[in-house]
């Protein structure tokens, strides 16, 4: 059923039919309304035998879904930014008991100066968390990858959290025409939750006994594993998803026009519906550029990429975040996935901190590789002149 | 198979292992444990060496409050209820100081959890450094005696009005000293509906710098000079205390131990003597301990 909704209500609607046990709340800006409609949901009796808790912070919420999980009951909760940051210990415990819990991370830009506004900052800072990672470029993604997450979080093969990627603001409050899932349609894809393990008196086990170093390595190794098994996992799921719903978003990567492109241009996110827009106005102009759209984030489709971009001439991502003291996360990932090719590279970090983003910044950026009139590597957008204080 | 041990790695006479396996004992091993970084854990849930013999689960240092609160919620969802209660350890670090938030939270929303605070005065794990529940004057690594200082200064936290001030159901505190106490409190708190606090007074040997024989013996003394006091408050009311026959000077309780050793030669050691004093003088006054 289509109905126009925000970004908020695509996902509460589904992670409502996934029926949860338990979900954990916090507020933060821009993600407040999703946990909003949960508890109107809880509130109206629409959330079955779901405990919804308004948890102390972020860091509690998290920790609440821990004690949760372990005890056997399907976990979400929603955040971003500081919230996530504050997550961070949380959930990096969470990932190594391999415990399934989904959360969606409506992004946001991380503080020093606060921003509440959208950029990748705050799920970079998770990139080596052990969560499993994807980023959505619609509400209708978004919609949708809600049970692709469960699905996958709670795979026997792979046990482990699951981040759902969504731009704060450019996503979240934009109000758009949903194709609104059914119960009967989710409940074919998503079994409930059946874990292989968990806190129970009948079988009393040990949850999160510490390593010493003749162990922990072998732990890690297994988190590893399971992530490189997810691989396969999601590609199924991702597929499975398409044949229910006649919605195919792709796989791990999404690539337009890359056979015969002489450049590739690389994003993740909302902002990818621009970048394509601009591509093809200059794929009919003649021009040979491509498009490559990374949904997967952790485990990171390397082979996907390299496969996607091995006859590119350059290579340009556009960048939402910053790793300081080197350049793009993202161009990072590309690099490393492309060890051996001989591209050009480059990369530009636009719309930090919600930084509006104009299509002639995309137009010129573009152009300018495209022209060679930039040096290869990582830059800044559109930055207005200023004089720093400390120098 | 026993609730806890064997294969527990702790100090012969460490207060937290007596504690622990009379509350596993009081509640017939029917429960759901969540356990904070610490002592504990670290002498008990070694992977494949693992003492407990019950649910047990450890997350970090500071959440031991929100993970339990967790496991009651998914009990509640997943209509397991009756499968046993959800009991935290932790120490006095991770209750009066890091995970306060999260406790805190657990408190508010009055969480169908027995939060045990086992409470050896200091970081015991890391060696002995302050915490908020440090008692006044005590040699710690953080808290050093020096020329200037003569170790802690400030008062060991009210952690029992805290817990009271949540309106919580069940709050008390209790002693290793005192087992038949301690086990009544844990099965009183199990039949009660709510967030429970049970403080228990547990010795370490190597922070207190005490015997391993005298655990019993220290934390008997810190009861019979006032200094920790054993009360219970029901729904906000304080409904029973351990009288006192004949209260002991604090000294006593001092004299036995490294900690405070050093209050019996420092300048400013009487000062901090007679200040302990002060403060067992009101703990009797205010709960009316001397017979």
């Amino acid at each position: 059923m289509e109905k126009v909704v925000r970004g908020f209500y695509s996902i509460a609607h589904s992670v409502k039919l996934c029926k949860p046990n338990v979900i954990a709340a916090y507020p933060i800006t821009p993600q407040t309304e999703i946990v909003e409609n949960l508890a109107e949901m809880y509130a109206n009796g629409e959330l079955g035998d779901c405990e919804y808790v308004t948890a102390e912070s972020e860091f509690g919420a998290a920790s609440i879904l821990v004690g949760a999980s372990a005890a056997g009951a399907r976990t979400f909760t929603a955040t971003c930014s500081q919230g996530l940051i504050l997550m961070s210990e949380v959930l990096i415990n969470a990932a190594g008991m391999r415990l399934p819990i989904v959360l969606v991370n409506t992004n946001r830009a991380l503080s020093a100066p606060l921003s509440i506004w959208n950029d990748h900052q705050d799920s970079m800072v998770l990139r080596d968390g052990g969560l499993m990672q994807i980023h959505v470029e619609t509400n209708q993604e978004a919609h949708d990858m809600v049970p692709v997450a469960f699905k996958v979080a709670e795979d026997h093969k792979v046990m482990l959290p699951f981040m759902i990627n969504m731009d704060g603001y450019k996503l979240t409050h934009a109000y758009e025409p949903i194709d609104l899932l059914e119960q009967e349609m989710v409940d074919t894809f998503l079994p409930p939750y059946n874990p292989p393990v968990y806190m129970t008196t009948k079988d009393p086990l040990t949850f999160g006994s510490y390593a010493p170093p003749q162990y922990y390595a072998e732990f890690r190794v297994a988190l590893q594993n399971a992530m490189e098994r997810a691989r396969k996992v999601l590609e199924k799921a991702y597929k499975e998803w398409a044949e229910i719903t006649g919605r195919d978003w792709g796989g791990h990567i999404v690539a337009e026009g890359v056979e015969d492109a002489d450049l590739v241009a690389i994003s993740m996110g909302s902002l990818t519906g621009m970048v394509r827009d601009v591509i093809s106005e200059l794929r009919n102009q003649g021009k040979k550029v491509g498009l490559l759209k990374i949904r997967t984030f952790r485990p990171f489709p390397a082979k996907e990429v390299r496969g996607a971009l091995k006859d590119a001439e350059k290579i340009l991502v556009f960048e939402r975040a910053v790793s300081f003291g080197h350049g793009g996360p993202v161009g990072m990932e590309v690099k490393s996935a492309c060890f051996g090719l001989t591209p050009e590279f480059y990369s530009f970090a636009v719309g930090l901190g919600g930084r509006d983003v104009p299509r002639e910044e995309i137009v010129r950026i573009i152009s300018d590789v495209y022209y060679g009139k930039v040096d290869q590597g990582f830059h800044f957008g559109t930055v207005k002149p200023f004089e720093e204080v400390i120098v | 198979m026993n609730y806890f041990g064997p294969g527990h790695g702790a100090c012969p006479g460490c207060g937290l292992t007596i504690a622990t396996r009379n509350v596993l004992e009081a509640l017939e091993g029917k429960c759901f444990v969540a356990n904070s970084t610490g002592c504990l854990e670290i002498v008990s849930s070694q992977y494949e060496r693992s003492a407990w013999g019950v649910p047990y689960i450890h997350s970090l240092f500071e959440n031991a409050g929100a993970v339990a609160a967790g496991i009651d919620l998914a009990l509640k969802a997943l209509k397991r209820k009756g499968e046993g209660k959800v009991v935290v350890f932790a120490g006095d670090g991770a209750t009066a100081d890091i995970g306060i938030g999260t406790l805190s939270g657990m408190f508010d929303r009055n969480h169908d959890v027995i939060y045990i605070c086992l409470d050896n005065e200091a970081y015991q794990n890391t060696g002995n450094q302050q915490s908020g529940l440090t008692p006044l004057g005590s040699n710690t690594t953080t808290t050093p005696v020096g020329e200037l200082f003569p170790g802690k200064m400030g008062r060991k936290k009210d952690m029992v009005s805290i817990a009271v001030a949540h309106g919580i159901p069940y709050v008390a505190t209790a002693s290793v000293a005192f087992h038949a106490d301690l086990r009544r409190k844990v099965k009183k708190a199990a039949e009660i509906e709510g967030a429970k606090y049970i403080q228990i007074h547990s010795p370490c040997v190597t922070g207190w710098g005490i015997d391993g024989k005298q655990t019993i013996l220290s934390a008997k003394l810190a009861y019979e000079t006032a200094l920790y006091p054993i009360v219970e408050y029901e729904n906000g009311e304080l409904t029973r205390v351990r009288k006192i026959k004949e209260r002991k000077p604090v000294e006593e309780y001092l004299k036995i131990q490294r900690r405070f050793r050093h209050l019996f030669k420092h300048p400013k050691g009487k000062e901090i003597i007679s200040m302990l004093q002060k403060i067992a003088d009101e703990n009797a006054a205010k709960f009316n301990l001397d017979v």
